[in-house]
């Protein structure tokens, strides 16, 4: 089999055009997660120098305009440079894997959705050296912070994002091709994995919030140079409008940025329970409609807006809806494991946390909901804790689950036990001391994005910040476990693990260049 | 095991840090509708740790007992539609009856009948302006934490970050409606005991209001990011007995018209040279930097400048009404007579800008007319 794949096929170009003008969904998958990785320790290495300053109150390291650039750097960075095409990186290595599909639907158009993002970001993280600084209006950037008093280099952060939003839209554009038309014969859509089934529904919120964001970026493009007023009050416009039109994309985005993650811990699961997942069907419901809802909850980011009463009324009851269907996703995580035959490899321990971390951001995530209670909660350190927690052990634990779990079947090598497990509890360690003492400041009182603060709040910050250490420095663990296993890790059989079920486990590891150039048959 | 608690704070206290504590809660506040909050707060709060502790415990149950080194054998059941319909049933009824103490509160919190007393707040980079609107009295507060103490060469103080220069007075009992806007960016106007958090916006007048229980002195701060010093902008609040309240009301006057005596008598050059630099470290330093170098592409610098060395009369134009479109406030109304004159002149005299030039607190008061 694999000498007929060789002669048959053309392997990779050699040296660094193989990367540059690559169409291989494997190695355009590799990519982004390369440049995910490289985003995920820069955008990391902000949040250090974020804490360091938090340690004690008074200011010690920088000062509070250079801290605004790194609070908002920090935030765009992580959340499409680290999160977004780590996601889009393990679609691309996986889909075609899963469905049976010899290379993604589009391949040309894919190498162009990975490279235009180191552009992207090159020129966003280039404003750190411009004169009046990078951006420094938060990752939400509400104008008119973002317009009227912005930095210059506020242009370059326009760009940046249409840049990484046309990205976006292309890799949800092939993702949806491919999984409707490259579907090997008798995989009908009730059989496809759920990460396949996660993904698919998380590209039709990319393709329907992306224009958004490009929307309204505009809109303040054209407010900075063009002399509109959309946002400006003096004007005629309305401040407002620019949140409304932001969380009509920003809402979906989060359930971007988690909905793969739930697809990934439902691969993971059943496999080390050595069980099938528990109601496949009402977890591809749940998914559609945590979906569907995300369109209507977007206003519970402004609770504090002066919205009439029965904005807030709405808003409330829509986003406590979403507590129902994410609740069956983890009732049926649970009962997968439940009378199971477990065992702890490191992606199972990823996702175990995760199905517990997350849990926990979600419970927050409940109280956030309740709109009285939310005029208390709205922007301090309890708002942080919560988006920390489905975001850090929620979104990043799912991806280095996914990692560790199809790292064998990309390099052909298991990656070392030991290490992962190190890795695994040091993060695990390190999450929870950086993120649960942030619901106590925050019901305390200390508003976010402060250089600054108040005596009463300097402990629990302290201890944050110790955390923040342990959690950021114990990522080059996996950075050297990662190159390790490539390397010269211990050979992989083809299944990889006990309890492996799916397509992608039928070839070989590592798995060819080129596969399933002739489709499989599905039972 | 609180006093184990504070055992442990105890090893961890630096210097300055005498009021540090490890306070985990809501406050309850001080007025009807936080003592409402406060109790949502803790029943949403033992909702999930109920729900919490059923699924955590069950999925601790499997990790347990369900795992292969303890030669648990896999079941294979997979589906079951009254288990799916069981748990999505019953979250539902549970959110349900959360949704409707919710929604209790907020209708009382929306009530928007007749005030006691109306202030109005106002929004600034980096500070608080209150205008009672019956009331002839209008003012700004703004942070009073000295910069050493912020720079660590100073202890810092009980209430670091949290004082401000002329708080805001209102008297117990009574409902206070707050109209909210303001003047530049959006900010936000937060005190935790009176579970008011509201949005100050510009071009909009946002409502809330309070009545607050019992006298004292309570703080917070600016929840909207609105720039450089959105971390230096608090919010102070006291609450007087009637009494109390309308003394103050007295002083408060008999003070403002002092003030405005002080511009009629005549100003030499190193007094208002003197007054000009702690206006200046008070409403420019921020921006302008105590250099005057300002910072390039964001706040331009007054050093050497063509506004500070050149037109006298374009220089007041732009002290007092600001620039619009940019970060620079008109601080006609923010400032007396005697302050713009002296910060003036402070500019026009400072760092090396030796015009000789003296603005007079009679000229400003004459243009503020």
């Amino acid at each position: 089999m694999n000498s007929s794949v060789a002669t048959t096929h053309h392997g990779p170009a050699s040296g660094l055009s193989r990367w540059l003008y690559t169409t291989n969904h494997k190695d355009i998958g590799t990519l982004y997660l390369w440049f995910s990785f490289v985003m995920f320790l820069t955008g990391g290495c902000m949040a250090l120098l974020i804490r360091a300053e938090l340690f004690q109150p008074g200011l010690q390291l920088i000062q509070p305009e250079f801290f605004n650039q790194m609070t908002t750097m920090h935030g765009l960075i992580m959340v499409f440079g680290a999160v977004m095409p780590a996601f889009v990186g393990l679609a691309n290595w996986m889909i075609p894997m899963m469905v049976g599909a010899p290379d993604m639907a589009l391949p040309r158009m894919n190498n162009w959705s990975f490279w235009i993002l180191p552009f992207a970001f090159s020129m966003m993280l280039s404003t750190l050296f411009m004169e009046g600084g990078a951006p420094n209006f938060g990752w939400t950037f509400y104008a008119p912070l973002s317009t009227t008093y912005a930095p210059p280099s506020v242009t370059f952060f326009i760009f940046a994002v249409h840049m990484m939003g046309i990205s976006s839209i292309m890799g949800a554009i092939n993702i949806i091709a491919t999984i409707l038309n490259l579907r090997a014969p008798g995989m009908n859509m009730m059989k496809l994995p759920l990460f396949v089934w996660t993904w698919l529904i998380t590209a039709f919120l990319l393709i329907a919030v992306m224009p958004v964001l490009a929307g309204v970026v505009t809109m303040m493009l054209m407010d900075i140079h063009f002399g509109t007023s959309f946002f400006n009050a003096a004007g005629g416009g309305d401040p407002v409008l620019f949140q409304h039109v932001f969380w009509f994309f920003g809402h979906p985005e989060v359930y971007i940025m988690i909905l793969p993650a739930f697809g990934i811990v439902s691969e993971i699961i059943p496999t080390f329970a050595r069980k099938k997942l528990f109601g496949y069907p009402s977890m591809v419901y749940a998914t559609a409609s945590i979906a569907f809802l995300s369109f209507i909850v977007w206003a519970h980011h402004m609770f504090t807006v002066g919205m009439p009463l029965v904005g807030e009324v709405f808003f409330m009851f829509a986003t406590m809806l979403i507590a129902v269907p994410t609740g069956v996703k983890v009732f049926n995580w649970v009962a997968t494991m439940f009378r199971g035959s477990l065992t702890f490899e490191t992606p199972m321990l990823f996702a175990l946390a995760f199905v517990v971390l997350f849990t926990i951001g979600g419970f927050s995530g409940l109280m956030l909901a309740i709109a009285p209670a939310d005029f208390q909660y709205h922007d301090t350190y309890f708002v942080v804790a919560h988006f920390h927690y489905v975001l850090v052990p929620g979104a990043v634990f799912a991806i280095m689950a996914g990692a560790y779990y199809w790292l064998p079947k990309w390099c052909g090598n298991y990656y070392s036990e030991t290490m992962g497990k190190v890795h695994f509890w040091c993060s695990f360690i390190g999450v929870n001391i950086t993120f649960f003492p942030m619901h106590f400041i925050g019901l305390a009182g200390m508003p976010r994005r402060i250089p600054d603060y108040a005596l009463q709040f300097a402990d629990f910050n302290a201890v944050a910040t110790v955390g923040a250490f342990i959690f950021g420095f114990s990522q080059l663990i996996f950075l050297y476990n990662v190159l390790h296993c490539i390397r010269k890790g211990r050979k992989a059989s083809d299944e990889v693990w006990e309890g492996s079920h799916g397509l992608e486990w039928t070839l070989p590891s590592p798995a060819p260049y080129h596969s399933f150039s002739e489709a499989p048959q599905i039972k | 095991m609180e006093k184990l608690l504070l055992g442990v704070s105890g090893l961890f206290l630096f210097s300055g840090r005498a009021h540090a504590d490890w306070t985990v809660n809501l406050t309850k506040g001080v007025t009807e509708i936080s003592r409402e909050i406060y109790d949502l707060h803790m029943v949403i709060f033992w909702i999930c740790v109920v729900i919490g502790f059923i699924v955590f415990g069950v999925m601790l149950w499997s990790v347990v007992y369900h795992r292969k080194s303890r030669g648990a054998k896999a079941h294979n059941f997979h589906e079951s539609l009254v288990v799916e319909i069981a748990w999505t049933v019953v979250p539902f009824i549970i959110l349900i009856a959360m949704a409707v103490p919710a929604t209790a509160t907020l209708i009382k919190m929306y009530d928007n009948t007749e005030a006691d007393l109306d202030i109005q707040v106002t929004g600034y980079q980096w500070k608080w302006r209150y205008q009672y609107l019956a009331e002839d009295i209008d003012f700004f507060s703004s942070l009073s934490t000295p910069r050493e103490q912020i720079n660590n060469t100073q202890e810092k103080s009980t209430d670091y970050l949290l004082e401000v220069d002329n708080p805001l007075v209102i008297p117990v009992g009574k409902k206070v409606r707050f109209l909210l806007t303001a003047n530049d960016v959006i900010h936000s106007w937060w005190v935790p005991e009176f579970a008011v958090k509201k949005d100050a916006i510009p071009g909009f007048i946002n409502e809330a209001w309070v009545i607050v229980d019992k006298p004292g002195v309570y703080r917070g701060q600016c929840a909207e990011l609105c720039g450089k010093d959105h971390g230096f902008m608090p919010i102070v609040v006291e609450v007087k007995s009637q009494e109390d309240y309308e003394q103050w009301l007295a002083e408060f006057k008999k003070a403002d018209a002092l003030k405005s005596q002080a511009a009629e008598k005549s100003w030499n050059l190193a007094d208002l040279m003197a007054t000009g630099e702690q206006v200046y470290s008070k409403a420019c330093l921020a921006c302008h930097q105590a250099n005057g170098e300002g910072v390039p592409s964001i706040f331009p610098a007054l050093k050497n400048s063509a506004v500070a060395l050149g037109d006298e009369a374009l220089h007041i134009d732009v002290v007092l009404n600001g620039v619009s479109g940019t970060a620079m406030q008109a601080f006609k109304d923010q400032l007396s007579a005697v302050e713009l004159a002296a910060v003036i002149t402070y500019e026009r005299n400072a760092w090396g800008n030796k015009t000789g030039d003296i603005v007079t607190p009679a000229q400003i008061a004459e243009l503020k007319k």
